[in-house]
């Protein structure tokens, strides 16, 4: 565990979806209690896990983000009856095609934080962090824009098989 | 071209401490569309506002982010004050720079960092808000109580008499509930019929009360001030209206042996019967699944001895929809019973009790019916198994509660009272019996009633044992109770004639499916969750419907009596008003991009998705869309994140706003 407040050499960059109901008055109440966590996460506040669109990650990650956590209400508390179980649903899909295209799915982490759980926040962003920290920035995405967007080349076997048999 | 204005707030110190805030107003400066960005050592003060509003006026400014606290703190405050500035309140925004950055980091420099990025992030977001006009709703001001117990004859009477028309739905022939059946109550021991009946006739004479008993709510549809509610009053078999109460039905009935549950089995009844003399309303019901009539068409006696012609064999149910405002459930309890439970289970029964198998072992419910003086035995304590009188009587407290691994953990709360109680009943009827209580404590915090409990061991001779009891069996006629005393540390025996056990207080079986249909939470007992613990203990999470009585946890008559007062009070601050105006955060369709594949519906909590023809000139129809009411929609935009051609969006909370926020990372 690092102390906040100290500089490492990389500073991972960690977005952060939660909804307005649990896991923001969460991260209210650890403030109100005035926790310490590392600075590196920026919260997105949505109504509702169920708002929670997959794109949302893709977009952070591409975006430059290092680490992202998806949070809301404990299955059964949610404050709109039902969204955090279709969210549940979804993400769970959604991890494994995550997993599919290649990215460590050890960056996206989820979980649910109640408004009265400030200390369950601090440690998830602590860990989340630290964990991302270890890893390295996350390199996946912009390669991929940078090198096949726009490189051209074919330069692993595989995709030269493949380019072959669109040429026939 | 947007004119944002941005306000930095320094809260005294707590934001100003870590955060730079002279910098991130500096800095915030340069965006584009930002007019004004400046800080403040008090945002939320009067001066602080007054800026505020100045500043709107004298900048022409279009939207406003304030970076301050918590927008659970404060974002009402100044989305107000925009207002009196002449900007819509939507068009504010509030940045968490206190909360989330300034309490909970203290290096200066990442603070500071962060500060600007959660302020740009809003100015980003804030940019492209709509001005979203007020959503008003009108207020039917009818209420619907479901449950006659005494909570909702409470509630019913609270709200008829302030005027206002009341629809009370009770599944059984009679209101009443448990309090019908009990003898004396604590801690005054005044009689409960007496106390009961007035109050029950007065809910069957009120003008404005519509009382609809052996009837249940089939479909709730709607949303606060505005629910239709269909009701199935299923068939009677005697018309209401033409009934004189005369009672020759049930005296001529051949049918005669049928436990009556209203007195837990003790006493019978006749196939065409009313639960008890004082039923509201007295109205007799024919219970069709014992009725020589509907067994084999043989009998028609009630009808033909019916002089006014009442009984009606052919009679159906019938579904009636009642237009109501506001909803009070007040669907009571019921007791643990102790016989063997399903497979699956999470409530185990009893076996060491010998599953409810032991004639002469009853629960606190029967022994309230032998001890009433309108009860199966006149008010005499008698065995059920061969009717003399129990010299030897043994309470058991906390059966099934505060017991994990029978499936409960919590304390039922009215136990220890009524035990008291009841032994004080018993010495008063048996004068040479003893009466033996185990218990784990005593719990008796309540007005008088620690004095109460004391009583029935200083003067009415019970003996408290502090102990369990690990098994019952019958020997002879007698049952043996083996327990300890943990007090002395010995091992108990006593042989006793009756034992009665005090069974832990259970929602309604069924209390989860009436919960779907209301849309209202319930724990994992499925007794119903109130909105918040201590400060909105008798609403509900879902606008417009309210708890009363056991039916949200065990309670007492005076704690159940107080809630549904308190129920009644919060429907009519409802009433009080003509229209609702209600956050306008909800979802709109894009027509255009709709395809009609109703995914949305699905997802959908608060079926709030509707169906919309869109038809040409000439009238043809051209394609049916989603349409989302914006009265029933709870704002949550799960249907936004489930549509697959991203035609439904929720207001505040665009993809576009969601990706320039991200963008601005
Ligand atoms: C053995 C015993 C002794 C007690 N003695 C005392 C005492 O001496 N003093 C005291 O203060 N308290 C006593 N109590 C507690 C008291 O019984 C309760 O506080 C009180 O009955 C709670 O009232 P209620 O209206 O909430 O529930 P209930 O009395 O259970 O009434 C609920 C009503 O709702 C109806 N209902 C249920 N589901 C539906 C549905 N889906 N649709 C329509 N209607 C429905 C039921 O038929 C019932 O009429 C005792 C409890 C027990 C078990
Ligand atoms: S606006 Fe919020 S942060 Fe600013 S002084 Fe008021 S409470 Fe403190
Ligand atoms: S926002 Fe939620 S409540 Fe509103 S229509 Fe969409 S799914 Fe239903």
């Amino acid at each position: 565990m690092s102390t906040p407040g100290t500089k490492h050499d990389f500073e991972p960059k960690i977005i952060a979806f939660v909804c307005t109901w649990c896991t923001y008055a969460g991260a209210d109440l650890a403030g109100t209690s005035r926790m310490q966590y590392p600075a590196n996460v920026r919260l997105l506040k949505f109504p509702c896990t169920g708002r929670i669109d997959p794109i949302f990650i893709l977009k952070a990650f591409q975006q430059g983000a290092d680490g992202v956590l998806v949070s809301g209400c404990h299955p059964g508390d949610c404050h709109y009856i039902a969204g955090n179980f279709h969210a549940r649903r979804r993400f769970a899909a959604f991890r494994k095609l995550l997993e599919f295209v290649g990215v460590d799915l050890n960056r996206l982490q989820f979980s649910w934080v109640s408004a009265a759980e400030g200390g369950k926040w601090v440690e998830v962003v602590t860990e989340l962090t630290e964990r991302v920290r270890c890893m390295g920035p996350m390199l996946e995405f912009k390669e991929l824009a940078l090198e096949e967007q726009w490189s051209g080349k074919l330069d692993s076997l595989e995709l030269q098989e493949a380019y072959n048999q669109i040429q026939v | 071209m947007s004119r944002i204005g941005v306000f930095v707030c320094h809260c005294g110190e707590n934001i100003s401490r870590t955060v730079d805030v002279e910098r991130v107003a500096a800095e915030v400066g340069k965006l584009p569309g930002v007019a004004l960005a400046t800080d403040y050592k008090y945002m939320c003060s009067d001066p602080g506002q007054g800026l505020l509003k100045k500043a709107i006026a004298e900048q022409r400014l279009s939207h406003v982010v304030v970076a301050a606290c918590s927008p659970r703190m404060h974002e009402r405050t100044f989305r107000k004050a925009v207002e009196s500035a002449g900007i819509n309140p939507f068009l504010c925004e509030m940045a968490n720079i206190r909360e989330h950055c300034s309490w909970v980091h203290d290096n200066r420099e990442e603070a500071t960092e962060k500060a600007i990025e959660i302020v740009g992030m809003m100015v980003e977001r804030v940019k492209r808000n709509r001005a979203l006009p007020a959503i008003t709703v009108p207020v039917t001001k009818r209420s619907l109580i479901i449950g006659g117990g005494i909570a909702g004859i409470q509630a019913a009477l609270d709200i008829a008499d302030a005027g206002h028309e009341v629809v009370l739905v009770e599944r059984e022939p009679s209101i009443g509930g448990h309090m019908a059946q009990l003898s004396e109550t604590f801690p005054t021991l005044d009689c409960s019929q007496c106390i009961m009946t007035p109050r029950m006739v007065d809910v069957a004479n009120h003008p404005r009360i519509t009382l609809h008993s052996y009837s249940e709510v089939e479909h709730v549809e709607g949303y606060i001030g505005n629910f239709q509610v269909t009701i199935r009053k299923k068939a009677r078999s005697v018309d209401e209206k033409k009934c004189t109460g005369c009672g020759v039905c049930i005296e001529k009935c051949p049918i005669r042996k049928i436990p009556n549950k209203f007195d837990c089995n003790l006493g019978m009844r006749p196939a065409i019967y009313i639960p008890f003399p004082q039923a509201v309303p007295n109205t007799p019901v024919i219970d069709r699944e014992s009725c020589a009539m509907f067994k084999s068409g043989k009998c028609g006696l009630c009808k033909k001895v019916c002089g006014p012609g009442a009984v009606d064999y052919e009679q159906e149910d019938r579904l009636i929809v009642e237009p109501v405002g506001a909803i009070v459930v007040a669907t009571g309890f019921d007791l643990y019973d102790i016989t063997e439970k399903p497979k699956g289970s999470q409530i185990k029964g009893y076996g060491e009790f010998g599953h409810g198998r032991i004639p002469d072992v009853i629960d606190g419910m029967t022994f309230e019916r032998l001890a009433s003086a309108s009860g199966p035995t006149g008010g005499r304590i008698l065995r059920p198994s061969d009717g003399r009188e129990p010299k030897q009587i043994v309470f058991i407290q906390c059966v099934g509660s505060r017991a994990r691994e029978k499936g409960i953990s919590y304390c039922s709360k009215v136990c220890c009272m009524y035990t008291a109680k009841q032994t004080m009943l018993y010495h008063h009827k048996v004068h040479d019996g003893q009466a033996y209580v185990f218990f784990m404590d005593a719990r008796t915090p309540g007005k008088s009633y620690d004095e109460f409990w004391r009583r029935s061991i200083e003067e009415e001779e019970a003996v408290y044992i502090r102990g369990m009891v690990s098994r019952l069996y019958q020997k002879g006629d007698k049952i043996v109770v083996m327990g300890s005393d943990i007090a002395v540390g010995v091992q108990v025996e006593i042989e006793a004639d009756m034992v009665v056990l005090a069974t832990a207080v259970q929602p309604r079986s069924g209390a989860d499916i009436l919960a779907q249909k209301l849309g209202i939470s319930y724990d994992k007992y499925h007794f119903y969750s109130e909105a918040h613990a201590k400060l909105r203990p008798v609403e509900c999470a879902t606008a417009g419907i309210y708890l009363a009585g056991a039916c949200q946890g065990p309670k007492d008559i005076p704690d159940t009596v107080s809630q549904a007062s308190a129920a009644a009070a919060k429907v009519m601050t409802l009433f009080a008003r003509e229209k609702l105006e209600r956050e306008p955060i909800v979802a709109r369709v894009r027509e255009a991009g709709c395809v009609g594949c109703f995914y949305c519906r699905k997802v959908c909590a608060y079926g709030a998705i509707e169906e919309k023809e869109i038809r040409d000139r000439q009238g043809n129809l051209i394609k049916v869309v989603a349409y989302v009411n914006p009265g029933v929609c709870g704002g949550c935009g799960t249907c936004q994140a489930t549509c697959p051609s991203k035609s439904v969006e929720l207001d505040g909370y665009t993809d576009e706003q969601i990706v320039a926020m991200i963008e601005a990372l």
